[in-house]
């Protein structure tokens, strides 16, 4: 086994520490101790900007939820403000109209109470003329057939009595 | 590779001199082919690393490949010692990519263009070196922070009283035991691992010249567990590595957390 008979030569021994000593120095000091924490800081740099990222990502997502709650509110208050501006406008036309139909109502009352009246008066003095008129028939047609002449005033009592039995 | 046309399994961990270079004391330090591996493992290594230098917010495919290893290795640390393990990391992640990328080259089939494929983890000299200084490094940093306390780790939670002369003796075995085994698990799995293919691999060419019949009884079923056993190989380079990553970080934890 040349791993321990070549302990007897003068040189091997010597020479191997030697150059592993020099070669892993080469490896520890500029590799493990110059490149290493050179990387890893990068590797850490980059977690790091992964980890914040993230926070900031999920900051962002919660003021979005923030934000569309807010207008979903807003959104409601005006939807609520809108249908009771309808309700308040609805409710005014059907009092204004109610108020209207009031007046009209009360025009038309007016109206009829005045014609009625009217009619009343014309019925009265229609009334009155047909009463002369019968009175003046009656006198005439007793006249006719019985040749009396009778007094207006006698007629027309008569004729009063019978139309107003 | 063989003397007479016998395929020597050991040859390959030999390691050979390139050229000298100087003396301390009586001792020749040369650049070797170990050597030369190693220097290779750890330039690629540095390459791999750069491609994950660019330290873009969003990586491309060789970025996140490294960030990955960097990723693996921190959330060990993390889970095994916690926030303080952060401070070992470049220690352990260290180790980790080293000893992989020199498992994973070993493996390589570099033969194929005339290079001589070598890996540097097989040497008990380099896993040992290894398993010493991450046990120093678990001794250090204990008694740097814990002072004499440290030694309380050699006492459980729990021990009942009577058990008080036994109990300490098991575990400061346990505890010095630690670098071989950390040591030996890894020369032994690269070793045994080479050792396995290059038997295979003898097989087929010992197969062969024993004639058609026989190169194709032999050759076939051998050329397939091979296809099997690289990607198993494959597999325990990386596990090793691993394994001599996790166990430093948990011998770490005991120093740093106590039990």
């Amino acid at each position: 086994m040349p791993q321990i008979s070549q302990f007897a030569e003068s040189w091997y021994a010597a020479s191997q520490i030697f150059w592993v000593l020099l070669t892993f120095g080469f490896v520890f000091f500029v590799i493990g101790r110059g490149m290493l924490p050179k990387i890893e800081a990068t590797v850490d740099a980059r977690d790091r900007k992964v980890a914040d990222d993230l926070a900031a990502a999920k900051a962002a997502h919660a003021a979005a939820d923030g934000l569309e709650e807010s207008y979903r509110q807003q959104s409601d208050a005006s939807r609520a403000a809108a249908q009771k501006a309808v309700t308040d406008a609805k409710d005014k036309a059907a009092k204004d109209a109610e108020k209207r139909l009031a007046k009209v109502d009360a025009e038309l009352a007016g109206k009829l109470a005045a014609a009625e009246s009217e009619i009343g008066a014309a019925r009265t003095s229609a009334m009155a003329e047909i009463e002369a008129v019968a009175a003046e028939a009656a006198g005439d047609l007793v006249a006719k057939l019985s040749g009396v002449k009778i007094a207006t005033a006698d007629a027309k009592a008569a004729v009063k009595a019978v139309l107003h039995g | 590779m063989a003397d007479q046309g016998k395929v020597d399994p050991m040859h390959q961990f030999e390691v050979q001199k390139m050229f000298d270079m100087f003396h301390v004391g009586n001792h020749e330090v040369a650049f070797t082919t170990s050597a030369m591996w190693m220097v290779i493992a750890g330039l690629l290594l540095w390459v791999f690393m750069i491609g994950g230098m660019k330290r873009q917010l969003v990586p491309g495919r060789w970025q996140v490949a490294v960030e990955g290893f960097t990723g693996f290795i921190s959330s060990m640390m993390n889970a095994n010692i916690g926030p303080e393990g952060r401070k070992y990391t470049p220690y352990v992640f260290s180790l980790f990519m080293f000893i992989l990328m020199l498992n994973v080259i070993g493996l390589m089939p570099f033969g194929l263009f005339g290079l001589h494929p070598f890996t540097v983890t097989s040497h008990f000299a380099i896993t040992g070196f290894l398993a010493i200084l991450s046990f120093s490094i678990v001794l250090i940093v204990g008694f740097w922070r814990h002072g004499l306390h440290f030694f309380s780790l050699f006492v459980p939670h729990g021990t009942p009283w009577w058990l008080l002369w036994l109990i300490p003796a098991i575990e400061l075995v346990s505890f010095l035991v630690r670098p071989f085994s950390l040591a030996l698990r890894l020369f032994v799995a690269m070793t045994a691992g080479h050792v396995l293919m290059k038997v295979f691999a003898s097989f087929i060419i010992d197969g062969i010249a024993a004639g058609p019949a026989v190169g194709l009884g032999v050759g076939i079923p051998s050329m397939a567990l091979m296809v099997g056993i690289s990607g198993l190989e494959l597999l325990v380079a990386g596990i090793q590595a691993y394994v001599f990553a996790l166990l430093t970080s948990l011998y770490l934890n005991d120093a740093i957390n106590l039990h």
